[in-house]
């Protein structure tokens, strides 16, 4: 309870260095020795070891408030985000990957937004609305408050690629559709103006690179940093999907 | 198909060739085979176990299963067709199950990689799912194809010498562990997959499943290893008449006279 002065843990960063845009580069371990201080999170580690240690080190931030979705990486083998891991929670050894299936763009940043706009494109996660019926004017229909929270929730989605990454499928398997993708085709299901039907959604994850593909180790679940219900979401649409595809 | 897709906007969604139904069947019946696989298995504890309340007791399960308590007369061949079906669901859903196997070298790093870096409890117990199911393939197949054609050879004695004069006891050690493991973790995995006894606190009950799973799989493990080991005991004591079929003291005629 105290608030004496302390004497702070002396960190160790192994962080697996690799820019594949240099041709003569390899991926190896480096090694950063830094103090910790009080609430220190990694984003605040990171950005001074590369302002005092290492300015070539690559790694993204934006928000540094878990709303982003840019600083993904593997922290101690699991993904999560940098800027909402607090360094107290981890040993003195402290080891730093890139986020895999991702393209890697250099060190620690990979390019999740191409990966994440593939997966939009393929699955069309947007509203679809009847043609005729589009009219920009028109006031929208007022929606179900417990609706919409329940949209909103599943909607917070950052797209951080935790769940990817966390995924023992999608790590074998480069065409599996993730958690992300599932989550999303689950929200536009619930949406009252989207117009699609299960028969449409089954087009789109009603096979192995989709819902089925699924093998419930339920690793994007425990990872994501913003605790969505995607056990639940996965199981819900598993079960819809299976009914459709049932049916004949 | 219905018929207002050519309306949806901007996507083309008519102009795609409708998917195939049959990864919804596939998933469905790994899941039903898995289910089933499972319910048997623990049911078949319970009927070998028998042997550890008395020989009369396993004696009149097997018997119960020939039909003798029906007809008057032992029918083994009722068995066979048990047998049969079982290896049938169980070719199945190895088949099924294999799709989700690491299909080459890379995919088996990644996963083992995956595995190693993540820690996850639900990752690592599914490649214990993989290894047992792998292995499952050679040792059940092995002992239900002896159940298939022996259907008759199933008593006391008669199991208890294949325990220990048959020299069946080692694979029957490792099955018993592989089925176990395989069967538990399947058992919680359709629970979370399919969203069974969620509740309203998902996470409370997963956690409470996974406490199930262990409890039960240590309860199924205990059993199975007290009842080989009174398979293995009397096989043992009976070494030197192996072969002898076992007839309760208070049984006349001798219903298994023809038995080998």
């Amino acid at each position: 309870m105290a608030s004496a002065p302390q004497s702070h843990r002396k960190l160790r960063f192994h962080i697996l260095r690799y820019n594949p845009a240099k041709a003569d580069d390899e991926p190896r371990i480096q090694t950063y020795e830094l103090e910790e201080a009080p609430g220190m999170t990694l984003f605040i580690a990171l950005t001074e070891i590369r302002e005092k240690q290492d300015p070539s080190l690559q790694f993204d931030f934006v928000c540094r408030a878990g709303i982003c979705g840019s600083c993904g990486m593997m922290i101690n083998g699991r993904p999560s985000l940098a800027c909402r891991s607090v360094t107290q929670s981890f040993p003195d050894d402290i080891w730093l990957a890139p986020l895999p299936v991702f393209e890697l763009i250099g060190d620690l940043s990979v390019n999740t937004g191409k990966w994440m706009r593939g997966m939009s494109e393929k699955l069309e996660t947007w509203v679809h609305m009847k043609q005729e019926e589009l009219d920009f004017k028109r006031i929208e229909a007022p929606m179900d408050p417990a609706l919409a929270e329940e949209i909103y929730e599943l909607d917070r989605c950052i797209e951080c690629g935790c769940c990817v990454a966390g995924c023992g499928t999608a790590r074998m398997r480069e065409d599996f559709v993730g958690a992300v993708a599932l989550n999303k085709i689950a929200r536009f299901r619930l949406d009252p103006r989207d117009d699609r039907t299960d028969e449409d959604f089954y087009e789109l994850v009603g096979d192995d690179n989709g819902v089925f593909g699924c093998m419930s180790l339920l690793g994007c679940h425990d990872v994501c940093p913003k605790q969505l219900p995607l056990q639940t979401q996965i199981a819900f649409l598993r079960r819809k999907m299976v009914a459709q595809g049932t049916k004949g | 198909m219905s018929s207002n897709q050519e309306t949806i906007a901007g996507v083309g969604l008519a102009d795609r060739p409708r998917k195939s139904r049959w990864p919804a069947r596939m998933d469905l019946a790994q899941s039903t085979t898995g289910l089933v696989l499972a319910l048997f298995m623990w049911g078949h504890m319970f009927f070998v176990s028998t042997i550890l309340i008395s020989k009369d007791a396993m004696w009149a399960v097997t018997k119960m299963f020939e039909g003798y308590f029906f007809f008057g007369k032992a029918f083994p061949g009722i068995v066979s067709v048990v047998v049969a079906t079982i290896l049938a669901i169980l070719v199945l859903h190895a088949f099924l199950a294999m799709r989700k196997f690491p299909a080459n070298y890379r995919q088996y790093r990644e996963f083992v990689a995956h595995k190693n870096l993540m820690h996850h409890g639900d990752t690592t117990l599914w490649w214990w799912q993989v290894l047992t199911g792998f292995a499952l393939f050679f040792l059940a197949t092995v002992h239900l194809y002896q159940m298939l054609m022996h259907p008759g050879a199933i008593g006391p004695y008669q199991s208890a010498d294949r325990v220990w004069t048959g020299s069946w006891w080692p694979l029957y050690l490792v099955l018993l562990f592989a089925v176990e493991l395989h069967g538990g973790i399947g058992l919680y995995r359709l629970c979370v997959k399919w969203g069974w006894l969620e509740g309203k606190d998902p996470a409370a009950s997963r956690a409470r499943l996974k406490t199930a799973k262990w409890v039960l799989t240590a309860f199924f493990l205990a059993l199975g290893l007290l009842t080989l080991g009174a398979y293995l005991k009397i096989g043992y004591e009976h070494r030197a008449r192996a072969g002898e079929v076992y007839t309760p003291a208070w049984v006349q005629p001798n219903p298994m006279e023809k038995a080998p």
